[in-house]
């Protein structure tokens, strides 16, 4: 110590006031936690979760029993009488071109937009996890064959695809045909998420613990890496199920979709266009419903991204 | 509380904070950090904040220049900075005093480089915004000026490079030069080389102290390694849930320290531990407690890394037992891509090496970043294969293992991981973790299985109520532990410890480190030890091969290697050590 400088005191705390506490005592809290179980606290405490878990719950109800919320049928009981007719009485959303009840054919139209979703999700999500998780996992050739392969269907815009697929196939066109066609082109997005993340995952030192352990390879892929790697597929799948939807529709617009007597959001909105001005009605109500729905699909597919993402997570 | 140093005298502090507290908002409320914090740190003095993580040292820090992270508020207190109280600073006006009067070596030095400017760029970003230069070619020369002074030689040319392109002691030269490029009268340094290797830690830590010295900074070095603090610092602050515990003179504490939880410290630091084993004057850690009547038995709580080194002297038995693991002439070669158009080079990671383990004793493998240890233990482990030599377990030559075989091999060796936040499957709970060797090597039914994942977490110390948890409850050592009961599952004749526990806080660490002694005493284990650091050597392993570039360049007992070191590159790792020129009075 210089002499110009006052040597400083050597200071203690009162130990009544710094206590010591055992080195690294396990506290058991009251609550497991994991990535799963947080996330689910999370979503738990949003508005966001619960507005779109509602709307996707009636989504759901409504597709599979529509005669609870109509009684009125949707084609058997058209009068041209009452074309592009305003709202009145049991019709609440007045009637289309063909006199039919707007509110019925809605009702009825959701099974198949619900369906298309639903199979163009399972499809993406299958070929996406085979793909990606194998390219991802194995590497080497495997990962090249894989991975080109998803860039040539990536290449081409899935929707243009299916407008192709539906044109070529336009005398089988059904609400299975339609859902292969977008299915098929639309995994490699999918596929490139879950690759990525395998990617990540499969440098852990967990990973290295179970092969040191002597766990076999493709039983490393399913209980250790594909768990860890999977939120994010979670979170592609929810959207796209979304925009699934929305496919279906335009497809339909554009008139190479389902047939005309396939009820569907996109048939009726299809319909609607030439009677925009005199009976917006026809357009307005299909598209909301359209829209709402793939909303809180989209909604949902947010409130999970955050949820899984502790980061986003901290900063609140 | 009282000022933890008194202040008598013309000399006006530079920096002086009174009752600091600092707290997080979260959704639960303001969570406290730092809890009336008093320090006093005089023009060109160096002080050093030691603590292990959460103590509250690095948010002391942060709060002096008000760069606490999101929701961190200065909830009380005063930070008085040549006079001025900083806590009532605007932002804007708090930006004048960052940089020019205050520089900061921030703790990583490859993420505190933005990887797409040219280090040139960022120097001169620094200068430009803190108004020491104006003009391009005046900046461009303060620049090169800067980086000179940081102590690297071919300056000018080395502006145009990338971060990438420099290795980590120079990225942390570059920050300590734009640090200090505005001769700030103070200088903050966050745990600024616990990244690096310790013979470059060694390298930066003296041109910081040369540099600071010639410009009159003072310093305020933030760190958790006693050892390290007490050799750079003069004046020690030791933290402890948010709280100064003991603070003084560096070597004052260090040679009397009275706060149980300094001794704490003290008694748990290895590279203390080592160096007074070195001395070896002194058989215990009897520490004098001056006026202060602490309770001196509860204080190390099992924890005295010197005791425990002597308890594995005296359990060595003299007869020589079988070799474990034999090492001939094992090489690794890498292909990589070359730097030039289709030329491709060589890596020979592992060069001949050749060693041998006893059963029932440690081996250590000491090295740096990139000498080759982990490739040796990973083809030990056989995750890597070798590309020429022989592995012999108990006698026989493993490399050529495949399928049947070498899955009864892995039976008998098992590792156990450096990061303890990433070797456990995140989502498979605790008690499925530790079982699956078992499932794997069908090992007993169910409930069998369970019987002996409860068994292993009473051997790690652990309570069985976690059978069911998952790993982000518990901390990193207490993830360490899990990862020693999974090892142990087999019941392993060998265990290969890859920096086991160099992620650990020291208290923690030498915990562990206990742990592992007890253990290999009553199961008979083998350990296969590797590590940079040799502090913790000193006090766990019986023999020592030390790795350079691959090489196996001194191989003896750790005795041997710690009082006559043959090689010169064993030697300046040993004079690495942080304390080494500290003589310690306990």
């Amino acid at each position: 110590m210089s002499s110009n400088q006052p040597a400083p005191t050597h200071y203690v705390a009162p130990l009544e006031e710094t206590p010591l506490v055992a080195v690294d005592a396990v506290n058991v809290g009251e609550r497991k936690s994991n990535l799963w179980i947080d996330a689910w606290r999370d979503m738990r405490r949003r508005p966001m979760f619960w507005i779109s878990a509602v709307i996707i719950i009636l989504v759901i109800i409504v597709a599979l029993f529509p005669t609870l919320f109509t009684s009125v049928p949707p084609n058997d009981d058209c009068q041209l009488s009452n074309s592009n007719g305003g709202p009145s009485g049991e019709h609440l959303l007045g009637f289309t071109k063909q006199g039919c009840d707007v509110f019925s054919r809605l009702i009825h139209g959701t099974s198949t937009s619900l369906t298309v979703g639903i199979i163009v999700t399972i499809l993406t999500t299958v070929l996406g996890i085979l793909f990606g998780a194998f390219a991802g996992f194995y590497g080497g050739w495997l990962d090249a064959i894989l991975s080109r392969a998803g860039d040539i269907f990536f290449s081409i815009p899935y929707i243009l695809a299916a407008v192709v697929i539906m044109s070529v196939f336009s005398a089988y066109r059904n609400v299975f045909v339609i859902s292969l066609a977008i299915g098929i082109f639309a995994w490699p997005a999918t596929a490139r998420v879950l690759r990525a993340e395998i990617l990540r995952v499969k440098n852990a030192d967990y990973v290295m613990a179970a092969r040191a352990t002597g766990v076999s390879n493709f039983r490393i892929l399913l209980r250790h890496v594909l768990p860890n790697a999977i939120a994010p597929v979670i979170v592609v799948t929810t959207i796209s199920l979304g925009a699934a939807i929305v496919a279906e529709a335009t497809l339909s617009f554009l008139g190479v979709g389902l047939p005309n007597s396939t009820m569907s959001w996109g048939n009726d909105i299809s319909a609607a266009q030439v009677d925009l001005r005199t009976a917006p009605q026809t357009l307005i109500y299909p598209s909301l419903a359209l829209s709402i729905t793939v909303l809180a699909f989209i909604m949902m597919g947010e409130v999970i991204r955050d949820a899984l993402d502790p980061k986003a997570r901290a900063q609140r | 509380m009282s000022d933890p140093t008194t202040t008598a005298g013309a000399v006006r502090p530079l920096l002086e904070i009174k009752n600091l507290e600092v707290g997080f908002q979260t959704t639960d409320g303001i969570v406290p950090a730092v809890r009336g914090v008093d320090l006093t740190l005089m023009p060109g003095q160096t002080l050093a904040i030691v603590g292990e993580s959460g103590s509250g040292k690095s948010t002391t820090a942060h709060a002096i220049i008000n760069l606490l992270p999101g929701p961190g508020r200065i909830t009380g207190g005063s930070i008085l900075f040549d006079g001025e109280d900083l806590t009532k600073y605007s932002p804007k006006k708090m930006e004048e005093v960052r940089g020019r009067q205050i520089g900061f070596v921030p703790q990583d030095p490859m993420s505190n480089l933005n990887p797409v400017w040219s280090v040139g760029f960022q120097v001169e970003e620094t200068i430009r915004a803190n108004g020491i230069a104006s003009g391009r070619k005046e900046v461009r020369a303060h620049a090169i000026q800067v980086l000179k002074e940081a102590g690297l030689a071919d300056a000018d040319k080395r502006l145009k490079q990338f971060p990438h392109q420099f290795s980590g002691g120079m990225r942390q030269r570059v920050l300590i030069g734009i640090g200090l490029s505005s001769r700030p009268k103070l200088l903050i340094a966050d745990e600024p080389t616990s990244a690096l290797d310790v013979t470059v830690q060694r390298r930066i830590l003296d041109h910081l102290e040369t540099l600071t010295r010639d410009i009159g900074t003072a310093v305020l070095f933030i760190t958790h390694d006693l050892g390290l603090a007490a050799e750079r610092a003069e004046q020690l602050v030791v933290m402890y849930k948010g709280k100064i515990v003991e603070a003084g003179p560096s070597k004052d504490i260090l040679q009397n320290p009275v706060h149980p939880y300094t001794q704490r410290l003290v008694a748990a630091a290895p590279s203390l531990a080592s160096r007074r084993i070195i001395s070896a004057t002194q058989q215990s850690a009897t520490h004098s407690l001056g006026d202060l009547a602490y309770a001196p038995t509860t204080v190390t709580d099992g924890l005295d890394l010197i005791a425990a080194a002597e308890e594995r002297i005296e359990h060595q038995p003299a007869v020589k037992r079988p070799d474990a693991i034999v090492v001939k002439d094992l090489t690794k070669v890498y292909k990589i891509r070359g730097q030039g158009k289709g030329s491709s080079g060589e890596l020979i990671a592992s060069d001949k090496v050749s060693f041998a383990v006893e059963k029932g004793t440690t081996t250590a493998l000491v090295g740096e970043s990139g000498s080759g240890k982990s490739t040796v233990a990973k083809m030990i482990l056989r995750l890597e294969d070798p590309t020429s030599g022989s592995i012999l377990i108990d006698g026989e030559d493993v490399a050529p293992l495949k399928g049947r075989a070498l899955l009864s091999l892995r039976r008998r060796m098992q590792p156990v991981f450096q990061d303890p936040y990433g070797s456990l499957d995140p989502l498979r709970n605790i008690g499925n973790t530790i079982a699956e060797p078992l499932q794997v090597h069908k090992v007993g039914d169910r409930t069998e299985r369970r019987d002996r994942v409860l068994e292993l977490l009473d051997q790690v110390a652990l309570p069985q109520s976690l059978i069911t948890r998952y790993p982000n409850e518990l901390s990193g050592g207490q993830r360490q532990r899990v990862a020693i009961a999974r090892a142990l599952a087999l019941k392993p004749d060998i265990v290969v410890l890859d920096e086991a526990v160099s992620a650990l806080d020291v208290l923690v660490q030498a915990q562990i480190l206990k742990l592992l002694a007890d253990l290999q005493s009553e199961l008979e284990l083998t350990y296969l030890f590797i590590t940079h650091d040799l502090a913790v050597v000193r006090v766990i392993a019986d023999n020592v091969c030390v790795m350079q570039k691959g090489r196996i360049v001194e191989a003896a007992t750790t005795d041997q290697v710690f009082d006559s070191p043959q090689e010169q590159y064993t030697k300046e790792l040993l004079n690495a050590i942080p304390g080494a020129g500290i003589t310690l009075g306990v």
